[in-house]
């Protein structure tokens, strides 16, 4: 786990993610899930190129089980990006970089 | 720069056809697609592939392959190839943007999990409906779901499913399963599973928006009669199809799509293009078949670089 992302848990959520002042992506993952390999080291990324710009985070739904429940999460990889305490863009499964930073540089400006 | 070699794909084939072009000083560029390590990457235990006498994880087999093909040299791109042109030499291919030119190609695009071709399908991917029982059969837990199709996949996606769903329905459209006969009896005395027979999924209900999936449309194929199932989620295991659209009317393929080779070798109906893997195999389609033809497409990309150059 990179030193810049978060690790979100069902206790952290509301504080880190919600109450957050910058946007914040959120990474659904398992150990068992295969894309979810795909798709951590562009998330690590990420937070490296958008560090103080947006907040990124880590949810293993093995152990969050609350939060991947209250977002219907039902597939991972699955990416959630929110703004303001709400879930701007939802992304399914593994895809290039660009088309994650591009939702992020829109809610930057 | 003009590459010797672009290899398009990132499974099996793609990877040990990079392995051997890069210890031939080649110095391959690989474009790994959507789906970095292919198919394997959304399967568990791999029990068949030689060398691993207790079985491989599909996921790490491929994050193996990559770093030994790595190892060597070859350059890997986690990019999306969106057009080729094999009208000319050297060939273009354009990916993320950009353009790459190169003497060869090796094709190695694999193939995909078949859907149903809905619109309301393709809407709720993701949100009640999956074509991967692996990556997410854990989001229902003591849900009732349904499994379409009738081959040993379907049968297999059932029995694992059953681990975490409360009941499994199969969704099949003939009055008979196509699978193996050990499989057919392992699903049908299973207490959690039942068969829905001549049945067709024709609309998956819900919004995305609103909580994913609820519901399906079904027909009956035999009195033509329609029924709403409730369901919290479908699997598709109705086969696949290989990812040949990129080289329509480029390539000679088959009726089904698959690119056609000549026989005993990996060339493609264009000269300095090869093909390896599930895109060309319509006979095994196995982890270790694949590596076969990419090592074979890799010899002959060497053999044929050396012709050129001669």
């Amino acid at each position: 786990m990179g030193e810049l992302t978060l690790q979100i848990t069902d206790d952290n959520f509301e504080s880190e993610v919600l109450q957050s002042d910058v946007p914040v992506l959120l990474d659904f993952w398992a150990e068992w899930c295969g894309p979810c390999r795909v798709i951590a080291p562009v998330v690590e990324e990420i937070a490296g190129d958008y560090n103080g710009k947006a907040k990124v985070g880590k949810v293993n739904v093995d152990h969050t089980p609350g939060v991947a429940a209250k977002y219907g999460i039902r597939s991972i990889p699955t990416l959630l990006i929110f703004s303001k305490g709400n879930v701007h863009k939802q992304i399914v499964g593994a895809v290039p970089k660009g088309q994650i930073t591009d939702v992020l540089d829109e809610l930057i400006g | 720069m003009v590459r010797k070699v672009i290899i398009i794909g990132s499974g099996p084939a793609g990877l040990t056809a990079a392995i051997y072009t890069a210890r031939a000083n080649l110095e391959p560029l690989v474009f790994e697609g959507l789906q970095p390590g292919g198919q394997l990457t959304i399967t568990t235990d791999v029990e068949n592939f030689p060398g691993f006498p207790e079985g491989i994880m599909g996921p790490e087999l491929m994050d193996n392959m990559r770093k030994q093909a790595q190892r060597f040299g070859a350059e890997t791109h986690f990019a999306n190839v969106d057009r080729v042109d094999l009208s000319q030499r050297p060939f273009t291919v354009e990916a993320g943007g950009k353009e790459y030119q190169a003497e060869t190609l090796i094709i190695s695009t694999g193939a995909t999990a078949r859907l149903l071709g809905l619109d309301s399908e393709s809407k709720l991917m993701g949100f009640g409906v999956s074509a991967c029982a692996t990556c997410d059969g854990f989001f229902y837990k003591d849900k009732e779901i349904l499994v379409v199709g009738g081959g040993d996949s379907a049968l297999e996606e059932a029995i694992y499913l059953t681990k975490f769903a409360s009941k499994v329905t199969l969704v099949h459209r003939r009055d008979e399963l196509r699978g193996s006969k050990i499989m057919q009896s392992r699903a049908l005395n299973h207490p959690k599973i039942d068969v829905a027979w001549n049945s067709v999924i024709t609309e998956f209900l819900g919004d995305p928006a609103a909580g994913g999936l609820t519901g399906v449309i079904m027909r009956d194929t035999v009195t033509n009669e329609t029924r709403e199932v409730k369901t919290d989620g479908v699997f598709l295991a109705i086969g696949h199809q290989p990812n040949s659209d990129l080289f329509k009317g480029q390539l000679k393929t088959d009726a089904a799509g698959y690119i056609v080779t000549e026989a005993d070798s990996t060339r493609t109906s264009v000269e300095g293009v090869f093909a390896a893997g599930d895109i060309q195999d319509t006979k095994y389609r196995q982890a270790v078949t694949a590596a076969g033809s990419g090592c074979a497409a890799a010899i002959e990309v060497e053999k044929y670089l050396e012709a050129q150059e001669g």
